[in-house]
């Protein structure tokens, strides 16, 4: 495959995707919907770790915490903090449609990413992962901490306040009326087409060059001109920055905020959606954001329990056996599938160039 | 500020003692694993708050004192962590950093679910094997509690460097975290070594967690803010010097008791971002720790 039929397959099977998720709401319920709504946030949320992770080789095990800012953002936009009591200065007055807090959140996060990536220059592999793992922890108490503009323990509630769009009667688009769940994915997809695209627009060129230099070798990187400085706060900058996207959305499809919706588990998941979806490689994401939305309701359902006697089967019933499941399957994946599911695409498609090749020759 | 005396201060310093004493105890283990494999182990606190429910399951339903439980969940524990290592960690031990740090991620969730599955998620009380008196000591009243978990947690610490100063098996795992290569060239049986390590960080953190577990009540979430304040106090230290695992986890425990109870603005939620901001800060200003050796790499 030359690099140009390469583009050309890539393009198609892009808009093959775009098709597919447009068509997709006709034959699912307004459940499934959302359920897949979810899977389009967790697309933005990988798209970003997986510039930062999988490009530039920096471990984040807290962009969660990130996720977290870009949803408290936009939900203290909509709903402001008067409600807790704030007055004055810090007031915030709330009362902007929820589409235009979504590209603020986005920046909020990001700077704070920016601001993070600053002390991360100095951290790398373990390091790296340690300090991030202790953001997403501490993360839940310092919300707590600053109940008067997180609404504390409680959160902020967002459910049929007039910001949010489409929550009670529904969204009119194009002469079509959408129910919520619908609304939901449509806006949650075509964002992440479009953030997609930006990425992809990102590491292409010069930029995307750098970023793999860095984590291919940084001294390697730094000898031919990269500045690792420059190149790593940048990664964590805009991967921030679609953390706080997916967070700003997270926010509105949930209609709440409180520390229990952006757990540690959260951080987690996204850098295990990453390294199933296949380090390095956008179109591996859409895998690892499904696994992260559906492995966890699969290992709750009856999924797995089909295939075990009646006892186990009322064990697995119990809170913690997901769990077990969902760490189990997850040591496996990574003893035998260490690439990701993209590697798995990756492969096969060398194998077909393979055989190409020796066909021609 | 409170403004307070010095007897009051002195018994925040002994209770801050205790506390990071079992900060030291998790540290260690984070430290040994760390030298010998290079590995950083995530799941460390819900390896160690299943041996603490072992000792509590002893105790509560099987009638056990505390020491006898003490003891055989202390050998459960070496046993679990060796066989850890060997099911679990030495497969993907040569493959990326990513990768083992998953492996340990999926063992923290599959064991923490584990717990909530056979323990349920209640909070249970494991009684604590120094009752509940106080002792006054020149005029600083401490409690039994603290001294003992004090005493253990050094008691334990010096029994390790024992046995990896003075024995032949604390040599050869000694050697293996120096030089495995060359190690096994002169006969140490490396992986073996290695298993041995989880063993003894998987019998420092049981030994944690049954110390801290009759203060702070057993649930399964209980180790999860203490492996933080561990690997605070690892960092503090140098990852890999034992003696600053010992040192800055005992550091770590005053410093977060005093600020937590004389700083109103931290007090008790915000104390592990306090935490998160001494990894932050001693990684930038000097990663190596207060007692690490700088690392050097080769390109």
């Amino acid at each position: 495959m030359t690099p140009r039929t390469r583009q050309l397959v890539g393009l198609v099977a892009f808009a093959l995707f775009v098709a597919v998720v447009l068509l997709l709401p006709a034959w699912i319920s307004g459940f499934r919907a959302q359920q897949f709504a979810y899977v389009a946030i967790y697309v933005i949320a990988l798209l970003g770790l997986n510039i930062l992770t999988g490009y530039t080789g920096q471990i984040s095990l807290g962009h969660g915490a990130f996720m977290a800012i870009g949803g408290y953002t936009s939900a203290l936009l909509m709903a402001g903090n008067e409600q807790f009591g704030q007055t004055g200065f810090l007031q915030i007055g709330g009362g902007m449609k929820d589409v235009y807090t979504i590209p603020i959140a986005g920046l909020v996060a990001g700077l704070a990413g920016l601001a993070f990536g600053l002390p991360a220059l100095r951290l790398s592999g373990l390091y790296l992962a340690l300090a991030t793992f202790a953001i997403a922890v501490s993360m839940p108490s310092v919300v707590k901490r600053f109940e008067e503009f997180t609404g504390g323990g409680s959160g902020i509630n967002l459910f049929g306040i007039p910001e949010l769009t489409g929550g009670v009667t529904g969204v009119n688009v194009l002469g079509r009326n959408l129910v919520f769940n619908d609304w939901l994915y449509y806006l949650c997809w075509s964002i992440a087409l479009v953030l997609f695209a930006v990425a992809w627009l990102i590491l292409r060129g010069r930029t995307g060059r750098a970023f793999r230099a860095v984590r291919d070798s940084e001294t390697a990187a730094v000898s031919s001109g990269v500045s690792l400085a420059r190149y790593k706060t940048l990664a964590f900058g805009v991967s921030a920055a679609y953390a706080g996207v997916a967070g700003a959305l997270f926010a509105i499809a949930t209609t709440f905020v409180n520390p229990d919706t952006f757990p540690i588990a959260l951080s987690i998941f996204l850098l295990v959606g990453v390294v199933v979806g296949g380090l390095g490689q956008l179109a591996g994401l859409v895998a690892g954001a499904i696994f992260i939305q559906f492995l966890p309701l699969w290992a709750q359902g009856e999924g797995i329990a089909a295939r075990l006697p009646d006892s186990v089967i009322e064990r697995t019933k119990e809170p913690g056996a997901p769990a077990i499941i969902y760490g189990v399957v997850l040591i496996l994946l990574m003893f035998f599938l260490p690439n990701g599911v993209g590697g798995v695409f990756r492969r096969a498609g060398q194998a077909l160039v393979r055989r190409r090749y020796s066909r021609s020759s | 500020m409170v403004v307070a005396s010095f007897a009051d201060f002195m018994q925040q310093v002994v209770s801050g003692l205790a506390a990071g004493g079992v900060y030291a105890s998790l540290a260690l283990a984070l430290v040994i694993i760390h030298r010998s494999t290079g590995v950083i182990n995530f799941a460390q606190g819900e390896m160690a708050t299943v041996c603490t429910y072992i000792a509590w399951t002893l105790t509560f339903n099987h009638g056990w004192s505390y020491w006898p439980a003490f003891a055989a969940t202390i050998l459960f524990a070496f046993v679990f962590g060796v066989a850890t290592h060997r099911a679990v960690i030495r497969p993907v031990e040569r493959g990326s950093v990513l990768r083992v740090v998953i492996v340990t991620i999926g063992l923290l969730i599959a064991i923490n679910g584990f717990v909530v599955w056979q323990w349920s998620g209640e909070p249970q009380a494991l009684e604590s094997p120094f009752g509940t008196d106080t002792l006054d000591i020149g005029g600083v009243i401490v409690s039994a509690q603290d001294v003992g978990t004090i005493v253990v947690t050094l008691g334990i610490v010096v029994l390790l460097w024992l046995l990896f100063q003075f024995t032949k098996v604390g040599l050869a795992l000694r050697a293996v975290a120096v030089n495995p290569d060359e190690a096994r060239l002169v006969g140490v049986r490396v992986t073996w070594m290695l298993a041995l390590g989880w063993g003894l960080a998987a019998v420092l953190g049981a030994v944690a967690g049954m110390l801290t577990a009759p203060s702070v009540g057993l649930d399964p979430q209980m180790m999860q803010p203490i492996l933080i304040y561990a690997f605070a106090a690892a960092v503090l230290g140098g990852i890999d010097s034992p003696l600053g695992a010992v040192v800055g986890g005992l550091t770590l425990g005053v410093l977060l008791n005093l600020i937590e109870v004389y700083s109103e603005f931290v007090g008790t939620e915000l104390k592990l971002s306090v935490a998160l901001l001494i990894i932050l800060g001693v990684l930038v200003v000097k990663p190596s720790g207060l007692f690490g050796r700088a690392e050097v790499k080769r390109v």
